[in-house]
């Protein structure tokens, strides 16, 4: 550092000590916070501001209408089915997954890891594209279930797939497999070493993964919107429904419906951050 | 013992007929509808010109968001203060919100009768139905990727090695690049290639603000979403294929790239 | 229970864990396995319980061929060195697990529960997660846990090796307490000899896979029966083929036919004993212990020059050890 000793008997210099970088930590803080602040305004925050405030254009009453209207009703009604039915497949088929690629040992085991991120990587119009061409019309497998709510089931079961495993396989790796050694000298089965160790442990990994797929299926559009065939009481889905009433003008029930989906969001993103609280509560004294 | 079989065999089963079987689709139909129509497709104007328009909004939208994923990081990770629970929440917002909520929220706020419309059409300055929305768009809904592959990190590294640089005299702009930014540079670069991948992707939200003209406002996505409503399937499948083919070499980034182990 | 171990080998990939390793373990006894790292304590410990399977060879409990029988028919009960506490449960659920999968009845299982409470010393505490207990307190719920179904053998994987000092001489003195009340055959594993001296009956010398020695403290550290087990349990100093121990050495300030010219390079006092550090004519070093006394007597002090003989030496045979 250079520092002459003659200069022990002065104060040393501010450099080296963080409290009395204090002002200028604060003013860093300040110029950090501040420019998230302006970008997360401009970006996120005003747009939703607006979408909320146009809501109510038509007052309450017309809020009211637009969101009870019986194409919406059965528009919320379809996706909210669709998407329970395909969290809960993904949280079935998602902890398999994860517990083989955790667990178990193969050939390939690195090749099949990685490809459970194609739906991140892939444009979901294409999934829909593909999913149509598996089981449309000219099916090579003989399936015919475009343009129906299976299709839509379907796609969303390719596109939430990398949910539930990604929440799963961290927890899962860090279980201590000794807890299940333990159970095992104590007698258990390995059923009961399932149930009673393993799945208690994982279960906070495997709800925020099926919280986090229940949230993208409710607001998918580009992999349903060519498959669907968007047929109104049928195959419309919430998001084309909402998509439909913008492009014919009605921003304000466009924008009724749209808060509907952004509350179900927001409810998510609760439930998640209670679900990690919920998850740590043993760790903390 | 077969248990074991049985439960691998569940796995991989689903896998094959989830993910594996539509994705082979994409080959056989391009072959089907025929690879001279589909490079016909690929090489019109208006899809060269659509391509274009998703590049230009991933050169913007992912430098931009790499800096506020790194900046609201570090301030979530490094600094105290109030609210951090809220700014948790609009970070993660996009991840949980529905993309044509996101296009439809811009819509209404630079439309005509939003808040901002008015003023940017006195300026002369078109936001909808133009490259300005769909940028906003387009960060919109890619801005929590970054930050939050960035946070774990740095929470994990902690700040001792920041501190033992500011004992050895290193001011606060050398202790970030020097000490911060290398500690987090590979978190850094998995969430680049993670937000370059939904840009790419993006469709709702583009879809309702730009009005999807074609040779002006229509990327990549929603050109095939055009040429599959004109019945144009080889164009369709070309661009799909084009696509696709990004995503691959994105998913082996992602792969080799992958910060956490998650397999033994 | 006794406990046969057979011409046990283990193999990890390339790694030879066990070779050809028997010993025999008495019903009501406190054995303890004792070696350096990677020695294969510890994976003869989980073989017996049957957390994992040897390459060959056989394990026998109470005389009956336990080899191909699962960890939950065994008996055994285990306790790790890393508690493996079964966080997302109380106290009392933990301990109270083995009987309840046993299906014993509710208050049968109540009243164990409690009793071993009070045994390790946890009242009060039941209600509690391991998250929030300390880590001696941790060890005694994994401990009562351990015993709650009544195993006839109670193995413990280095039990004390993450606690700190003061904690782990406490917990020994429990150990060696529950076995005498208890009487349920003990085997332990350990890397410290001060610690397999002070609390087992039988003490099981291993290294590199293979057993060196099985004696009692004593016998061990009188008879040590090659150069390794000499030098792990107790300290040795080696003079030429032989090894001495630092108090068989007798130091005087005159030469006479059989001492060795030595310098006093460090003294350690250790309360009563002093440790003397020395360096010979030859240049090796050793160590010599000597009461407050007789270092007091010969004024020792830093550089002097002073003349050892070794009062006992031990020779060994080549290929002994």
């Amino acid at each position: 550092m250079g520092q002459p000793l003659a200069s022990v008997a002065q104060p040393a210099p501010a450099v080296g000590r963080l409290v009395s970088n204090t002002t200028r930590e604060r003013a860093g803080t300040a110029l950090s916070l501040g420019f998230v602040t302006v970008f997360l305004s401009v970006i996120v925050a005003l747009p939703i501001a607006a979408l909320v405030w146009s809501s109510r254009n038509d007052g309450w009453s017309g809020f009211w209408t637009a969101v009870s209207a019986p194409e919406a009703v059965a528009a919320l009604k379809l996706t909210l089915a669709v998407a329970a039915l395909v969290a809960l497949t993904n949280a079935l088929a998602g902890t398999l997954i994860a517990w083989v690629l955790v667990r178990d040992e193969f050939r390939g085991k690195s090749l099949v890891n990685g490809i459970i991120d194609l739906p991140f990587a892939l444009p979901t119009i294409v999934a829909g594209l593909l999913v149509l061409a598996l089981y449309g019309p000219h099916s090579p497998v003989g399936v015919h279930a475009a343009f129906t709510r299976y299709a839509i089931y379907l796609v969303l079961l390719f596109v939430t797939l990398p949910f539930v495993v990604r929440t799963v396989q961290p927890v899962l790796y860090e279980l201590d497999t000794q807890m299940e050694e333990a159970a095992r000298s104590l007698g258990a089965r390995e059923l009961t070493i399932f149930t009673r160790i393993v799945f208690p442990s994982i279960l906070p990994g495997i709800l925020s993964g099926v919280a986090m797929a229940f949230a993208r299926a409710i607001g998918e559009i580009g992999a349903i919107v060519i498959l669907s065939g968007n047929l109104p009481y049928k195959t419309e889905v919430a998001s084309v429904y909402v998509f439909n009433l913008s492009q014919s003008g009605n921003g304000t029930a466009a924008a009724a419906v749209a808060v509907v989906l952004l509350a179900i969001s927001f409810a998510v993103l609760l439930a998640v951050g209670g679900i990690r609280r919920l998850a740590t509560r043993y760790e903390r004294a | 013992m077969l248990k074991k079989y049985a439960v691998r065999f569940a796995a991989l089963g689903y896998l094959l007929v989830v993910l594996l079987g539509p994705l082979s689709m994409l080959f056989w139909r391009v072959y089907v509808e025929g690879a001279g129509k589909a490079w016909t497709a690929l090489t019109d104007p208006d899809t060269i010109h659509a391509f274009k328009v998703t590049l230009e909004l991933v050169a913007i939208a992912v430098p931009l968001n790499t800096l506020f994923g790194i900046v609201v990081a570090l301030a979530i990770v490094r600094r105290r203060f109030l609210g951090k629970g809220l700014l948790n929440a609009f970070v993660d917002l996009p991840l949980a919100l529905s993309p044509v909520v996101v296009g439809l929220s811009l819509y209404l706020l630079y439309g005509r009768t939003g808040w901002f419309g008015p003023w940017f059409s006195g300026h002369g300055i078109q936001v909808l139905f133009a490259l300005p929305s769909m940028v906003l768009a387009t960060i919109f809904v890619s801005v929590p990727f970054v930050a939050r592959e960035v946070v774990p990190t740095l929470r994990e590294i902690g700040d001792e090695q920041e501190q033992a640089a500011h004992t050895l005299g290193a001011s606060g702009w050398q202790t970030f690049w020097r000490i911060t930014l290398p500690s987090i540079r590979w978190a850094v670069i998995y969430g680049v290639i993670v937000t370059t991948a939904r840009c790419l992707g993006e469709y709702g939200a583009v879809a309702i603000v730009s009005g999807s003209i074609q040779g002006k406002t229509e990327t990549a996505t929603l050109r095939v979403q055009e040429e599959y409503e004109n019945l144009n399937l080889a164009g369709s499948y070309g661009i799909s294929l084009v696509l696709a083919a990004i995503a691959i070499i994105v998913l082996i980034l992602m792969t080799t790239l992958r910060p956490k182990e998650g397999v033994s | 229970m006794s406990i046969q171990v057979r011409h046990v080998s283990k193999r990890f990939g390339n790694f030879q864990a066990l070779e050809d390793v028997s010993i025999d373990v008495d019903g009501g006894s406190l054995t303890a396995l004792l070696g350096p790292s990677g020695s294969g304590k510890s994976t003869l410990l989980r073989i017996i319980a049957g957390l994992e399977q040897p390459d060959a060879g056989e394990i026998l409990l109470a005389g009956e061929d336990a080899t191909d029988s699962p960890p939950q028919k065994r008996g055994v009960g285990f306790v790790f060195q890393h508690y493996a506490a079964f966080k997302h449960m109380t106290v009392r659920d933990n301990i109270a697990f083995g009987l309840k999968i046993r299906k014993r009845p509710a208050a049968e299982t109540k009243a164990r529960v409690e009793q071993l409470i009070e045994l390790v010393q946890l009242q009060g505490f039941g209600h509690r997660y391991p998250a929030q207990l300390s880590g001696g307190q941790r060890q005694r719920m994994a401990l009562a846990r351990a015993l709650a179904p009544e195993p006839k053998v109670l193995l413990l994987d280095e039990p004390f090796g993450a606690l700190d000092a003061r904690v782990r001489a406490e917990l020994r003195l429990w150990l060696r307490r529950l076995h005498e009340e208890t009487q349920t055959t003990t085997v332990f594993v350990t890397h410290d000899q001060e610690e397999a001296m002070e609390v087992a009956d039988t003490i099981v010398v291993m290294n590199k896979g293979r057993v060196e020695q099985v004696a009692g403290p004593r016998e061990l550290y009188d008879s040590p029966a090659n150069a390794f087990v000499m030098s792990f349990v107790g300290q040795a100093n080696r003079f030429g083929n032989a090894w001495v121990r630092p108090h068989d050495l007798e130091i005087v300030l005159e030469p006479n036919g059989s001492t060795r010219e030595a310098q006093v390079e460090r003294i350690v006092h250790l309360g009563f004993e002093v440790r003397a550090e020395l360096i010979r004519d030859d240049g090796e070093g050793f160590s010599v212990q000597l009461t407050r006394d007789q270092a007091e007597t010969l004024e020792l002090e830093r550089g002097q020059i002073v003349y050892a003989r070794p009062v006992k030496e031990t020779v060994f045979e080549p290929g002994s050890a």
